[in-house]
């Protein structure tokens, strides 16, 4: 039920935020009795986790139905824009907390612990020197490799960085109203997302099992895989948001002018892109 | 599916849904609005209720009530559960319902995302509370959970992280909401200089919140994982450092209490040009200084970490960095004593709160100044001082607002005029007894009473008791303002629309209680603007 009050759609009561409410507990309280050892804990975390995409599917489900129907005028789609583009920028800041934590680790903590700030030093690891990077002083005798930026992230930032244009190239047949080359690119687009997370797949089961670069590889590992998985698990849900969009193309439910779906998904891409590049550089290229 | 044939129809039932059922599917920011002050009530009493077993603990030195974990346990989620339970729902209540009727609007931009933000704070604060009932009992680290000793927590560990998850979507997608809605959703005509200063508050606030609540969830996952994932981002023998923590952990802090306070700010300009019947003086320089105070905030925040260790530089970056938010600071509260200068003042409660809120906000800014100093604050780091110092910011700053506001919207909202004389005996109380209770702690800081201890030296005393039992006073002050609220939604005289003979703004346009919907045209606002009232 809804109505619109001077042409501004409102909805009129909706089940889905608090549906959401229910999972997000289900699917923190699971985790976290899992983490403490509870053996229910992952059935509680597959449901939460099933109630969610439940609820996703029937929120935006919704919307769609709503939007298809021509419910919303200009302004809720100026109000779409305004969600998702703050939304972005919350998004931004989480990665930069974490970019953060490579800048403090690699300029002020591992040159303090390695011996710049001396009474550090001399306190804790008298006379140990340590560089970047590193699995830090109280494990120097860890042997690891590090990941070079050549040949999987190289390779990744071409993907990447082609997928930005495939997906352009599909914006411009979308407001062409050429819906078959639309289709072709937004699927070329999905393709370049799903085989970077391959070769990410594949380059964390290097990383694990032959470079003895895991997660608990001082805070070198710690930053390496918290940013890259964070990137990578934004690559999978953009990767996801890609493909619905790609059959709402099919379905012919943008017009030229009317498709915010498509821009919101389209603007989300080149977020997880720009990240990415941010990554290559600090991650990879500058090691 | 159907909804555009239901868009026709819907308007045989304007009204709300009948049924309980309506609170936990409404997406009317009305009813959000009411979800979320009664949330920040319950938790201001919940946390109260636990200020009161830290203040009886520390009433005589030695140990008496409880024992020291649980004394811990109390002033940690005592300052998890004001903060992010009571103030700042407190504020998004306000928002929820003032900002569509201030602006000219039908709705909040995204209503059913304002649902959800609403509805995800219980959850979060059952997952909260309930750690207090586990094995190894609740977080007991202070609010701000620095390892490595909130690593040490027991079974509750997830729990609390996974709570502070969810606590920052809900912050950041009624952020989300606020702004598009500032951005979107104003009547036609109105320009971003002609808001409220309310509104504007609001936009820069939910900004910082945008800003800043992302990293609060970053810290708290490296966090998660330092302890289940054997990552080593606070662990020094891994190459990290646990005053990185810190810094993240400041890099929303900071910017947080000027999440606690900017509304405040501009709920106080909107109340003290109605009761001094003066439009606001210097409205753009009121706009200004505020923007100036969220930039600052972002550059300041080891002005808590002075005594960790740093660099000189950074000590004195940080020191200057963080007086310099003095200037903007005194640019309003300049502004508001000269927007009652040669006005024709009364004193309603709304009003009282708020005069109070100057005077005592600027003594919690001058505390804060002495605390900006680096040298000194060698000294009060970590004592009564600083206790002192943020009560009087979120004690009478923070929360003295959020009840002007109650008092000075309360009959727009429930269309009864609150018991005036009841008002005014809730404020002397309060206002008498809170400074029994905060001022005290000055003088024990000075002389060298750390916080978060539930013991201390014998020399302490006298000024402990005299807060304590300002404590209590101030805490049963409190159930007046129940009792009043209660009693202004079951009955009283007639609101008019402009409940206030001094009141400006499109909300005072509408009836007294509002509609339900209100705005579901846009308003012709030349006619409110001619009238002077544009911005005040
Ligand atoms: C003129 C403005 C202000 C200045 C210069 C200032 C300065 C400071 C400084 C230097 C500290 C650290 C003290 C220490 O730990 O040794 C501090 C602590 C604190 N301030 Fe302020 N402050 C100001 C305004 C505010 C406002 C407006 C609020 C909130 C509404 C606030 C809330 C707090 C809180 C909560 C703490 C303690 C945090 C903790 O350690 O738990 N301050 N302030
Ligand atoms: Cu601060």
């Amino acid at each position: 039920m809804a109505a619109t009050h001077g042409g501004y759609y409102l909805p009129h009561g909706s089940h889905w935020p608090i549906t959401g409410s229910i999972a997000l507990f289900i699917l923190a309280v699971g985790t976290a009795s899992y983490f403490q050892g509870a053996g229910w804990g992952p059935w509680a975390m597959l449901l939460g986790f099933a109630i969610l995409i439940f609820m996703m599917f029937g929120w935006l489900g919704t919307v769609i139905s709503e939007s298809v129907a021509g419910a919303y005028n200009e302004q809720v789609d100026r109000s779409f824009r305004w969600g998702m583009s703050w939304f972005i920028f919350s998004e931004v800041m989480f990665f930069a907390a974490f970019f953060g934590a490579l800048y403090y680790a690699r300029v002020l903590s591992v040159p303090w612990l390695g011996g710049v700030d001396v009474e550090t030093n001399k306190l804790l690891w008298d006379g140990l020197s340590l560089n970047w990077p590193t699995a830090g002083p109280g494990h120097a005798d860890f042997e690891f490799e590090y990941m070079p930026a050549w040949p999987i992230p190289t390779i990744n930032t071409i993907l990447l960085l082609t997928s930005g244009v495939t997906i352009t190239i599909a914006h411009h047949a979308l407001k062409a109203a050429d819906r078959e080359k639309l289709v072709k690119w937004m699927w070329a687009t999905v393709g370049l997302g799903a085989t970077f997370l391959m070769f990410q797949a594949y380059e964390f089961y290097e990383a694990w099992h032959h470079m003895n670069l895991t997660m608990h590889t001082g805070v070198y590992g710690s930053t390496f895989f918290m940013l890259t998985g964070f990137h990578g698990f934004h690559v999978t849900i953009g990767t996801i948001m890609l493909i619905v969009i790609t059959l709402r193309c099919m379905k012919g439910h943008f017009t030229p002018e009317n498709h915010f779906g498509f821009e919101g998904v389209a603007w989300y891409w080149h977020f997880v892109d720009v990240v990415w590049l941010g990554l290559f550089i600090f991650v990879y290229v500058l090691i | 599916m159907s909804a555009v044939d239901h868009a026709a129809d819907a308007h045989h039932h304007e009204g709300p849904e009948p049924g309980l059922l309506r609170w936990v599917f409404t997406t009317n920011h009305k009813d959000i609005g009411t979800l979320y002050l009664l949330f920040s009530l319950m938790m201001f009493f919940i946390g109260g209720t636990m200020a009161l077993i830290i203040r009886a603990e520390l009433f005589q030195p030695g140990m008496q009530l409880v024992d020291p974990y649980f004394f811990n346990e109390m002033t940690t989620l005592h300052g998890l559960v004001m903060i992010f339970g009571a103030i700042m729902p407190g504020f998004v209540g306000l928002a929820n319902w003032q900002i569509p009727m201030m602006l000219g609007a039908p709705d909040m931009a995204l209503p059913r995302l304002n649902n959800w933000s609403f509805w995800l704070l219980p959850f979060a604060f059952t997952l909260l509370l309930s750690t207090l009932f586990m094995p190894g009992g609740g977080p007991a680290g202070g609010w701000t959970m620095y390892p490595p000793l909130m690593l040490e927590t027991g079974q509750a560990f997830p729990f609390i992280i996974f709570a502070v998850h969810l606590m920052g979507m809900s912050s950041i997608l009624g952020a989300i909401n606020i702004i598009a809605t500032i951005f979107n959703m104003r009547a036609p005509g109105m320009t971003l200089m002609m808001m409220p200063l309310f509104i504007w508050t609001w936009l820069i606030t939910a900004f910082l919140l945008i800003a800043a609540m992302p990293v609060l969830a970053g810290a708290v996952t490296m966090l998660l994982t330092d302890q289940y994932f054997g990552t080593h981002f606070f662990n020094a023998a891994g190459g990290g450092d646990p005053v990185m923590y810190q810094h993240i952990f400041w890099f929303f802090g900071h910017p947080e209490v000027y999440i606690m306070i900017l509304p405040a700010f501009g709920i106080v300009s909107q109340i003290i040009p109605t009761f001094a019947r003066k439009p606001l003086f210097g409205y753009a320089s009121m706009v200004y200084a505020t923007a100036s105070i969220a930039f600052l905030s972002f550059i300041v925040w080891a002005h808590h970490m002075f005594t960790v260790g740093m660099p000189l530089a950074g000590e004195l970056f940080f020191m200057y960095a963080t007086m310099l938010i003095a200037v903007p600071t005194g640019v309003k509260v300049f502004n508001w004593v000269a927007t009652m200068w040669e006005g024709s003042m009364t004193f309603e409660t709304p009003m009282l709160f708020a005069l109070a809120f100057v005077i005592l906000f600027s003594i919690g800014g001058f505390s804060g100044l002495m605390l900006a100093i680096a040298s000194v604050d060698f000294q009060y780091q970590d004592g009564y001082f600083v206790v002192a110092h943020f009560h009087y910011v979120l004690v009478t700053g923070a929360a003295f607002a959020i009840i002007a506001a109650a008092y000075y919207w309360l009959p727009k909202w429930t269309g009864n005029m609150y018991d005036e004389q009841l008002g005014k005996l809730h404020f002397w109380l309060s206002v008498a007894s809170v400074n029994v209770l905060y001022f005290p702690q000055h003088f024990v800081g000075l002389a060298g009473m750390p916080r978060r201890i539930p013991d201390y030296a014998v020399q302490f005393t006298e000024w402990n008791m005299v807060s304590t039992v300002g404590g209590f006073v101030f805490g049963f002050s409190q159930l007046i303002f129940l009792w009043i609220i209660i009693k202004a939604i079951r009955g009283g005289v007639k609101a008019d629309a402009r409940s206030w003979e001094g009141a400006h703004g499109m909300e005072w346009e509408i009836p007294s209680p509002a509609p339900y919907h209100s705005f579901q045209t846009p308003p012709d606002i030349s006619k409110v603007m001619a009238r002077g009232d544009a911005h005040s």
